[in-house]
C-alpha cells in the first residue's frame, strides 16, 4: 500500500460544517424551533448561557442555544466571542439589589421577616414526576390572570442583621473594580475579581466545589441568609450630566450566605458573609457561588487554607468553562509530532537498557 | 483651536509603525522610517507616530515640559492621562530625562517598567555608540546627535538592572530606533 | 470581513498586545501577562498565536500556518482561513515566501530569515508547571532565576533512566537569564531556536502570556556536561524524499507492523520531491 499524504483539509472542514447544519435542523418534518420559543420556553437555559457567556441579552442567548443545538457551554462560548467585539459605551453604577423588584425571596434564618417569604416561580416543592401532558403540543392559551407579578421591594436580610452589628459590614472601596475580560488575572486576587470570575464560572464546577465545603473540605457553617430574585435597574452616570439615568432592567439572582462568626480582640464576634450574584434565574449557581466566595476568604479571615475551595488560585484558574472546554478538547487536535518524539525516546531507552 | 489629524490611514499606519518599532526593539539600533503622519510642533513625525501607535487611555503618560505645545494634540488623539514620571507607562521627552525617575519594574514584573520616547536631533550622524546583546549577531554602531555626552555611562546603570530597566525609543524626524534594556552600550 | 476590523481584533486590543510584545522582546524569555481576549476559536486551539499574529499582521504580509509541520492539517487550515477572511492577507504554504509563520508544535526545516517572524502557539508558557502547580510560586522562582526544581528533575531523570527523558517541550535558557518553554516542539527543533535570524514570538491565549526571543539570541537547551542535550528522531531517511536531516512522522501502513517514515514538514518534503529527490517509497507513490 502506498502512502498518500492527507490532503483536502479544507474540503473536510466544509463537509463537516454542512453535516453539522443538517444535524442541527434535524428531521424537517418537525417544524423548526424559533428563537422566541427558546427565549420564552427554555428560560433557565437562556439564563445560564447569559451568566456564563457574561452577556445579558435574552434573544442572542436563545440564538446561541439554537445554533449550538442546546449545548449550553458551546452557546456560552458563542456569546462570549460576540461579547469581545462589542464597544464599551459606558460603565454602569453598581446595581442596587436592595431595591430589587422581587419575584422570589426566601430566607432560611428567620421564620418571618419584613416583606415575608415569597416562593415565586420555583421548582422547590414540585414532585419530580414527568408530566406526560406536556408530551402533546400545547395550544396557545387565552390570556388569563396569572400568579406572576412583582411583589415590590423588600429590605435585604443581611441589612436587617447588620443593624445590630451581628454581621460584618461590606468593606468600603473607592477603587474601580477590576475586569478579568480586559486585564489578566494576577495574585493576590482581590474579592471584586474573584466574584467576577465566579459569576462567569461554570455552574457545575462551582456546584461541586460548594458541595465539597459542606462535606468538610473547607466548611464554614453556612446559613442561607437570603436568596432573592427579581428585576434590578441598570443606571449609568454620564460625566457631562452629573446624575444617573436608567438604561434598562436585568433579572438577577442574589444569594447571601451567613457564616460562622469571627471576632478579634478589637471587634466582637460577628457573622461573616459569602456572596453570590448571577444573571437571570440562577439560584443553584448563586448559592454555590456564595459558598465558594466565603471559602476563598479563608486566609483573609485567619482560617487555615487546606481545601480546594479555599485555594483562590485553584478556583480562579479552573472555574471558567470556556477555558476548560477548549483545553480539554484540544487534546483531540493532532499531537503526532510530540508522540513520535516520545516513541523514539522510549524505543531508544529500551534499546540502551537492553544493551 | 484646530488640531492636526492623526494617521492618514489609522489601521494600516499604526500597524506599519508598530512593525518598525518591533523590529527596532528586536534589533537594537536598526533605523526605520515612518510615513503617513503630520506631526504637531514640537514633536517630530516619528515621535507622533509612536505615540499614536502605542499610547491610549490605558497608558498613563509623562510629558516633559518642552512638549507643552503638543499636549492638546496628544490628549485628543491618545486619550492618555498625563501623570508624574514615577507613575507613567510611557514618557515623551525632547532631551534624555533622568531614567531613575521612572518605574523600572520589579523582579517578578519587569514588564511594568516605562518606555521613554526620546526625540533627538539626528539618528544619522553624531556621537557613535557600540551596541551589543540580544538581537545583534555582532556589535552594531549607532550614531546619534542629541543624547548627553555621558550617555553610555548613564545607560550602563539602567542595563545593570536587567531584567528590570527602562526601554528607549529614539526618534529624529521621520526616523526611529530602539534601545531595549537588554542592550549594552559603549562609546565607539 | 464586514462588521469586523482588519484582522478581527479592535485597535485598542491590538495596542495592548503590541505593548506586551515590545516588553517581551526587551526582556527575552520573560512571560508578559496580557489581556487575552475571547476569540471565536477555542482556547487551546491557538488563540494566543492568533492574537499575536492579528496584532502584527499588515496587508502586505504573506502568512503561512502550520500544525505538526503540515499546512494541510485541519486546525492549520482553519486558522489560515480565519486570517484570509478577516484580514484578506495572502497566504502560502512555502516557507520561503512567508513573512509571518504561525506554528503549532514545529519549526520549519528551512532556516528562517531576518525578514521573517515566527509565531508559536503555546498551551502552557510556564516551564516549571509540572514541578510546581502554583503560578504564584513559579512567578517568584522566575523573578529570582531560581531554577533548582528543574535541575533536580533533570538529575532524577538521569538517575532513573540514565539520560534526560524529555523529548518535546524541552526547557531552554534564553540569553542565560530566563528558563523558557519552547512550546511543545520536539527537542529536535530546539537547536533551531538558538541564534535564529528571525524574530520568535510566543502567544498563550488561555494562560494570557506573551513572550519572545529576539533574533540572534542564545537559546540553550538544559543539560549536564556528562549528559549533553541530544535531539531525537526516527533513525530513517524520509520514505518520500529521502531526506536524512528532517524530522519524521511515523505513519502506520498496515496492521502487521508496517511503517513509513516521512517528513513532518510537508513543504520541505514537497520542495525536495519537486527538485527530484526520491525516497524508497516515493516511486510507489508515483506509480499508483
Amino acid at each position: 500500500m502506498a502512502y498518500v499524504a492527507i490532503k483536502g483539509g479544507e474540503q473536510a472542514i466544509d463537509n463537516a460544517h454542512a453535516w453539522l447544519a443538517e444535524e442541527r435542523r434535524g428531521d424537517t418534518a418537525t417544524p423548526a424551533l424559533s428563537v422566541s420559543q427558546i427565549q420564552e420556553q427554555l428560560g433557565r437555559s437562556v439564563d445560564r448561557v447569559m451568566a456564563e457567556g457574561s452577556l445579558y441579552d435574552r434573544e442572542l442567548a436563545a440564538l446561541a442555544i439554537k445554533q449550538a443545538q442546546g449545548d449550553l457551554i458551546e452557546a456560552a462560548f458563542l456569546l462570549r466571542a460576540y461579547r469581545t467585539t462589542l464597544p464599551r459605551f459606558a460603565h454602569s453604577v453598581a446595581v442596587e439589589t436592595g431595591s430589587m423588584r422581587i419575584e422570589r425571596r426566601v430566607s432560611a434564618i428567620f421564620k418571618d421577616l419584613p416583606g415575608g417569604q415569597v416562593l415565586g416561580p420555583t421548582y422547590d416543592y414540585t414532585h419530580r414526576l414527568l408530566d406526560f401532558s406536556l408530551l402533546g403540543d400545547e395550544t396557545v392559551a387565552p390570556e388569563t390572570e396569572t400568579a406572576a407579578g412583582h411583589v415590590g421591594t423588600m429590605p435585604r436580610v443581611p441589612d436587617i442583621l447588620g443593624h445590630e452589628g451581628l454581621l460584618e459590614a461590606d468593606a468600603p472601596s473607592s477603587r474601580e473594580p477590576g475586569d478579568l475580560t480586559r486585564e489578566p488575572l494576577t495574585f493576590p486576587a482581590e474579592r471584586d475579581v474573584r466574584l467576577q470570575a465566579l459569576a462567569r464560572g461554570d455552574e457545575g464546577f462551582l456546584l461541586g466545589l460548594g458541595y465539597s465545603t459542606q462535606r468538610g473540605y473547607g466548611g464554614s457553617h453556612p446559613f442561607a441568609g437570603e436568596i432573592r430574585m427579581g428585576e434590578v435597574s441598570v443606571e449609568i452616570e454620564p460625566a457631562e450630566l452629573g446624575f444617573d439615568i436608567d438604561i434598562g432592567d436585568l433579572i438577577m439572582t442574589e444569594c447571601q450566605m451567613v457564616n460562622q462568626f469571627k471576632g478579634s480582640k478589637t471587634v466582637p464576634p460577628q457573622f461573616t458573609r459569602g456572596y453570590g450574584l448571577v444573571f437571570g434565574f440562577g439560584e443553584r449557581k448563586a448559592m454555590a457561588m456564595a459558598l465558594v466566595d466565603r471559602a476563598m476568604r479563608a486566609a483573609e479571615l485567619g482560617e487555615d487554607v487546606t481545601a480546594p475551595a479555599q485555594n483562590v488560585e485553584f478556583v480562579l484558574y479552573h472555574s471558567d468553562n470556556i477555558e476548560a472546554t477548549g483545553f480539554v478538547e484540544h487534546l483531540k487536535l493532532p499531537h503526532y509530532v510530540d508522540f513520535q518524539s516520545e516513541l523514539q525516546n522510549v524505543r531508544r531507552m529500551r534499546k540502551e537498557a537492553a544493551e | 483651536m484646530t488640531l492636526s489629524a492623526g494617521f492618514t490611514n489609522p489601521v494600516a499606519d499604526a500597524q506599519a509603525c508598530f512593525r518598525s518599532v518591533l523590529d527596532a526593539m528586536a534589533r537594537p539600533g536598526r533605523i526605520h522610517t515612518i510615513t503617513g503622519i503630520v506631526a504637531p510642533a514640537p514633536l517630530c513625525e516619528a515621535t507622533a507616530a509612536v505615540l499614536l501607535t502605542l499610547a491610549d487611555h490605558e497608558t498613563p503618560l509623562w510629558l516633559d515640559s518642552s512638549t507643552k505645545a503638543a499636549r492638546d494634540w496628544i490628549a485628543f488623539h491618545t486619550g492618555a492621562a498625563i501623570v508624574p514620571a514615577d507613575r507613567s507607562t510611557f514618557g515623551v521627552a525632547l532631551a534624555l530625562p533622568d531614567l531613575a525617575g521612572f518605574p523600572n519594574g520589579t523582579d517578578e514584573m519587569p514588564e511594568t517598567a516605562a518606555t521613554i520616547i526620546v526625540q533627538v536631533d539626528s539618528l544619522e550622524a553624531g556621537q557613535r555608540f557600540v551596541l551589543a546583546g540580544p538581537g545583534l549577531r555582532e556589535p552594531a554602531i549607532l550614531a546619534v546627535t542629541g543624547l548627553p555626552p555621558d550617555f553610555a555611562a548613564l545607560w550602563q546603570r539602567n542595563h545593570a538592572l536587567f531584567p528590570r530597566g527602562i526601554d528607549l525609543i529614539l526618534c529624529a524626524g521621520v526616523r526611529l530606533t530602539a534601545l531595549p534594556r537588554s542592550v549594552s552600550i559603549k562609546d565607539a | 470581513m464586514k462588521g469586523y476590523n482588519f484582522a478581527y481584533l479592535d485597535e485598542q486590543t491590538k495596542r495592548m498586545i503590541r505593548r506586551a510584545l515590545l516588553k517581551a522582546v526587551a526582556i527575552p524569555g520573560h512571560q508578559v501577562p496580557f489581556g487575552s481576549r475571547e476569540m471565536p476559536l477555542p482556547y487551546g486551539w491557538g488563540t494566543g498565536g492568533i492574537q499575536v499574529t492579528a496584532s502584527i499582521l499588515g496587508a502586505a504580509d504573506v502568512l503561512k500556518v502550520i500544525d505538526q509541520g503540515a499546512d494541510d492539517t485541519t486546525n492549520a487550515v482553519s486558522i489560515r482561513r480565519f486570517f484570509a477572511r478577516t484580514a484578506g492577507v495572502a497566504t502560502t504554504t512555502a516557507t520561503a515566501e512567508a513573512t509571518v509563520i504561525q506554528t503549532r508544535h514545529r519549526i520549519p526545516e528551512k532556516q528562517l530569515r531576518e525578514d521573517q517572524i515566527i509565531v508559536y502557539q503555546v498551551p502552557q508558557p510556564e516551564p516549571l508547571f509540572r514541578l510546581e502547580s502554583s503560578r504564584i510560586e513559579t512567578k517568584r522562582m522566575q523573578g529570582l532565576a531560581d531554577y533548582g526544581l528543574m535541575h533536580v528533575k533533570l538529575y532524577e531523570d538521569v538517575a532513573r533512566f540514565g539520560q534526560i527523558s524529555i523529548s518535546y517541550d524541552y526547557p531552554v535558557m534564553v540569553n542565560e537569564r530566563y528558563l523558557m518553554s519552547p512550546s511543545p516542539i520536539p527537542a529536535f527543533d530546539n537547536p533551531k531556536m538558538d541564534m535564529m535570524p528571525a524574530l520568535q514570538l510566543f502567544g498563550a491565549g488561555r494562560e494570557k502570556r506573551i513572550y519572545a526571543i529576539p533574533p540572534w539570541t542564545r537559546v540553550r537547551s538544559l543539560d549536564f556536561d556528562d549528559h549533553p542535550f541530544r535531539t531525537i528522531n526516527a533513525p530513517h531517511p524520509c520514505g518520500l524524499c529521502g531526506a536524512t536531516d528532517s524530522y519524521l512522522d511515523e505513519v502506520v501502513t498496515d496492521d502487521r507492523g508496517g511503517r513509513l517514515f516521512v517528513c513532518s514538514d510537508t513543504d520541505h518534503c514537497a520542495e525536495r520531491r519537486a527538485a527530484g529527490h526520491v525516497g524508497t517509497d516515493g516511486f510507489q507513490e508515483a506509480a499508483e
